[in-house]
């Protein structure tokens, strides 16, 4: 009876929800690993880089996390087709969650995010795996010199700009998002709700504002 | 007072359907919004035109059949309010009222502000129901349900199958209707034996009849009428997938 497991409604939400908070956490290990690059001493960015991209459990992580964005990715806008279809005939007079104000957006700021990690994968994951790389010898160890690219890019006003855009509308995604996702997971309880709705305010500003950080400090900062 | 009117005219299910733009004067505050579209319809009958269709049955806020979307609110503005309980004080002298109907590619447009909410039926059918023996009446401390439980079950039953959570949502989704009806019957002992087989049922009806997904914007919530609570959305889906894990 029903639907198959992944065909309904309901599993593509909790599957989008799922992997929603997996890449949540994923950005709170990426911005604990960028905010090395603000010490005084480059070499501990550059040691954690590149663990992160030769470790051979990092990189079975590495597989499931690609596979956490395509799985958000696609689910997300196999979702949107469907709700656009649900309503062929638009309102003359649109409505407005007053509850959820960025849930309106959640498309949007979607495609927003996903052209800054197109750029993003470019300018640093993929230069990293198959481009041109300065290297370092710490402790006698050769490692690509990521500092010195992250600080170069950072000291392009056009980068800075449309990192901090890119990280504001993060913020905007998160806000929904977070608390959206337990609700999709049917995590809904009057003692336990309010404090992740503080948990998502929380969320929205701490991880754009780590992120946002980095390339102001190095833009404005010696560096 | 004076109102404007922008009212969506559609003649059959095929027609493609227009605003058209009517002027009332001498609108009593005190009238409910159908008594000021009754009004209109005198008028334009009067008048020889062709009144305006729209559903109405108990006007006491119960049966669920008005259904009208007014300035971008399911029944109008207020909180749990529907289009019969409305009064024409809700509004401004000379404001201009856009009315149109439920917009859902599950709620086809019969004519004008009449929209076919006969999906709601066929999810019930599918399961929103329980296979009692319908024996002699049992006593009634045979089966113990839990104050708690008895009293959001009762919450749930509230809702009065309206659509207004359809038509609030941005993605015309169903879940506030469907998680409320299974709800009411999940919180119960009697309806826990079939739960699971339930929750697969109407779910799939739903997503069968082209409803869209809910993205949790909380738009039915705020909208509907009888305050059903978006918590019947979260118990759905644990209900879903316990039935799809376990069953």
């Amino acid at each position: 009876m029903g639907t198959s497991r992944f065909q309904s409604s309901l599993a593509k939400k909790f599957i989008m929800a799922f992997a929603g908070l997996f890449l949540i956490t994923f950005l709170f290990v990426h911005l604990g690993i960028n905010i090395l690059v603000l010490l005084p001493d480059t070499d501990w960015f550059n040691i954690a880089a590149n663990f992160m991209a030769s470790n051979l459990i990092i990189k079975v992580f590495e597989v499931v996390l690609f596979g956490g964005f395509i799985i958000h990715i696609i689910y997300g806008l196999v979702l949107q087709i469907q709700n656009w279809w649900a309503r062929p005939h638009r309102y003359k007079v649109e409505g407005w969650s007053h509850k959820s104000p960025f849930s309106k957006f959640m498309i949007h700021t979607a495609i927003i995010i996903l052209i800054f990690l197109i750029i993003h994968l470019i300018n640093f994951y993929f230069r990293s795996k198959f481009g041109e790389m300065g290297e370092v010898t710490i402790n006698g160890n050769h490692y690509h010199d990521m500092a010195a690219l992250v600080l170069a890019r950072f000291k392009l006003i056009e980068y800075v700009i449309g990192y901090i855009i890119a990280f504001i509308i993060l913020g905007f995604h998160l806000h929904h998002g977070f608390q959206s996702a337990f609700q999709s997971l049917g995590l809904n309880h009057y003692k336990y709700t309010p404090i992740i709705n503080k948990v998502r305010t929380l969320i929205s500003i701490i991880l754009p504002l780590g992120f946002i950080i980095i390339p102001l400090a190095v833009y404005f900062g010696n560096y | 007072m004076n109102i404007k009117l922008k009212i969506w005219r559609q003649k059959n299910a095929k027609a493609k359907g227009k605003f058209e733009d009517y002027t009332l004067d001498d609108v009593s505050p005190e009238m409910s919004f159908l008594e000021m579209l009754d009004a209109l319809n005198t008028k334009l009958i009067e008048e020889g035109g062709d009144p305006v269709a729209y559903d109405h049955d108990c006007r006491e806020g119960i049966c669920g059949c008005c259904s009208l979307y007014i300035n971008g609110n399911p029944h109008g503005p207020g909180e749990k309010t529907t289009t019969c309980e409305l009064h024409m004080r809700s509004f401004k002298d000379g404001q201009t009222l856009i009315v149109e109907p439920w917009r859902a590619k599950s709620f086809p447009v019969i004519k004008d502000l009449i929209v076919d909410r006969n999906a709601f039926d066929k999810i019930i059918v599918a399961g929103g129901f329980i296979s009692v023996d319908a024996g002699s009446a049992p006593d009634s401390n045979s089966i113990l349900a839990k104050k708690e439980n008895a009293d959001e079950a009762i919450n749930s039953a509230s809702c009065i199958g309206c659509g207004a959570c359809v038509a609030a949502c941005k993605n015309a989704s169903a879940m506030l209707f469907v998680s409320a009806k299974i709800s009411q019957l999940a919180l119960l002992p009697q309806g826990k034996v079939e739960a699971m087989d339930r929750v697969n049922a109407m779910v799939a009806r739903m997503d069968e009849l082209g409803f869209g997904n809910c993205t949790n914007t909380y738009a039915c919530e705020a909208e509907c009428p009888k305050g059903i609570k978006i918590t019947n959305i979260a118990r759905m889906n644990r209900e879903f997938f316990a039935a799809k894990v376990v069953g």
